[in-house]
């Protein structure tokens, strides 16, 4: 994946908030993720529309934190989400 | 047990034990409920709401052939209310056009399709149906319209284990997400024509091979999910991932099972959805609690670094092969009961042509 690409949640991929454990997750075909606080922004941010780019953008910036390092984070987390089923991509 | 159970993530509820399928590996158990003894469709809604208030996220709608019920759209608009993820496991007969845009309407998340075979000549002699396949891969494509996410879980075993690679194409063809390649595994019906399904060791080795190259190849495009013939492992699956742990499985007449085919156990006692709150079930049930944790094991496992990995395997496979469900399952090479498994298999490779299935009826 490149900082160009825009990740979306398909259908079938949902964040919900687990009212049991009080604890968000995604929930998706045959799996539950559950999420920490860094990969609950990174999905808030996956609509479809901004590019990694801009998300790691938009994280920088909310949580004041370098650019540079953020980026590859975001890159590594939506790969690893990708291989999984979660998360799929539309090509820049 | 030291530590509280947890709350559960998943539930299968077995609607029915009605199938229009035969298939000789079924895992049901083989006295089936009849239709009179089913729950109705406003006590499954009620064991919906129950189980998604005690921590349950993805409920699995199986069977039988769960579209055999005529209530399952109404089921799964119950199950979507209740806010669980829900997700249909299907032959596909009994669904059209009509009914998919109804579950569609309903919420449905998403389809798990069976593969009997690849082609109508191979999956309609397993199935025991003719005209199976063909109506399927009908299903298959309305499935694909909708926009339903799909996975398509191949049951593979001797006869069509070396079709592999081609089911992994038919898996792309028909726009499938995910891939579920499930080797049979002996339980319940499967037992009965275990010599017939037993995989040949080099078709092992190969379909691991497959397995692995497709897994490159198709990183990001199609996720594949193995489950490999247990006979051939060295050490047991991760049964339920702990007994009592993960899942429960609630049967057609409202039996809850720590695990579909815990029935044949003998000496557990199950409760019913209609006598017993689900959460009671779930934390206090005797079932639940008899292989819960690490307390039952025998010491083999007790000491085993695997012991949290594997938990001792399956506690049906050790009833079944052993006689006994207190033991190490019989897959682990650690334990004196693989001998037991080791002689079957020779027995099952002897047959050079395989027997003929015993299918359901
Ligand atoms: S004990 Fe576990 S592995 Fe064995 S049949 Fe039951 S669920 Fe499956
Ligand atoms: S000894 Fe028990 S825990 Fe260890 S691998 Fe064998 S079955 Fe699993």
């Amino acid at each position: 994946m490149q900082a160009e690409d825009v990740p979306l949640l398909p259908r079938g991929v949902r964040c919900h908030f687990d009212t049991v454990r009080k604890v968000d997750v995604l929930l998706g075909p045959e799996r539950v993720l559950m999420l920490d606080q860094i990969g609950l922004a990174i999905l808030q941010r996956t609509d479809g529309e901004a590019s990694i780019a801009q998300i790691s953008d938009d994280l920088a910036q909310t949580y004041e934190a370098e650019r540079e390092v953020i980026e590859p984070d975001v890159i590594a987390y939506l790969q690893d989400l990708r291989e999984r089923g979660f998360v799929h991509v539309r090509s820049a | 047990m030291c530590a509280a159970p947890n709350p559960p993530m998943a539930m299968l509820a077995e609607l029915t034990h009605r199938c229009p399928l035969a298939c000789p590996y079924c895992s049901n158990p083989t006295e089936l409920a009849a239709k009179e003894t089913e729950l109705s469709t406003e006590t499954w809604a009620d064991v919906f709401r129950q189980a998604a208030d005690l921590g349950v996220l993805q409920l699995h709608l199986s069977g039988g052939e769960p579209a055999s019920r005529s209530d399952l759209v109404e089921l799964v608009i119950a199950a979507r209310e209740a806010g669980l993820y829900t997700n249909l496991i299907t032959s596909g007969i009994g669904l059209n056009e009509r009914r998919l845009r109804a579950l569609d309407d309903a919420g449905l998340d998403h389809v798990q399709l069976s593969l009997q075979g690849i082609t109508a000549e191979m999956a309609d002699r397993i199935g025991g149906y003719t005209g199976g396949f063909k109506r399927k891969m009908h299903v298959a494509e309305l499935i694909d319209q909708i926009g339903f996410p799909l996975t398509l879980n191949a049951v593979m075993h001797r006869e069509n284990l070396d079709d592999l690679p081609a089911t992994i194409e038919m898996a792309l063809r028909l726009n499938a997400r995910r891939i579920e390649i499930a080797c049979v595994q002996f339980q319940g019906w499967a037992l009965t024509n275990r010599a017939a399904l037993q995989p040949r060791a080099e078709q092992v080795v190969e379909a691991k091979r497959t397995v692995a190259e497709a897994v490159e190849r198709l990183r990001g495009q199609l996720v594949i999910d193995f489950v490999p013939p247990d006979y051939y492992s060295d050490y047991p699956k991760a049964c339920m991932n702990g007994w009592g742990s993960t899942g429960l499985n609630v049967s057609p007449d409202g039996t809850v099972l720590p695990c579909h085919a815990a029935a044949i156990i003998p000496g557990l006692e199950f409760d019913q959805v209609q006598a017993r709150p689900l959460r009671d079930i779930w934390y206090d049930g005797p079932a639940f609690n008899a292989f819960r944790g690490t307390d039952w094991m025998p010491e083999l496992c007790q000491g085993c670094e695997r012991r949290d990995i594997d938990f001792g395997g399956c506690r049906c496979q050790a009833m079944a092969i052993l006689g006994d469900a207190t033991a190490p399952d019989p897959v682990c090479r650690k334990s004196p009961g693989r001998a037991t498994l080791d002689a079957l298999l020779a027995e099952d490779r002897q047959g050079v042509e395989a027997p003929e299935y015993v299918y359901r009826r």
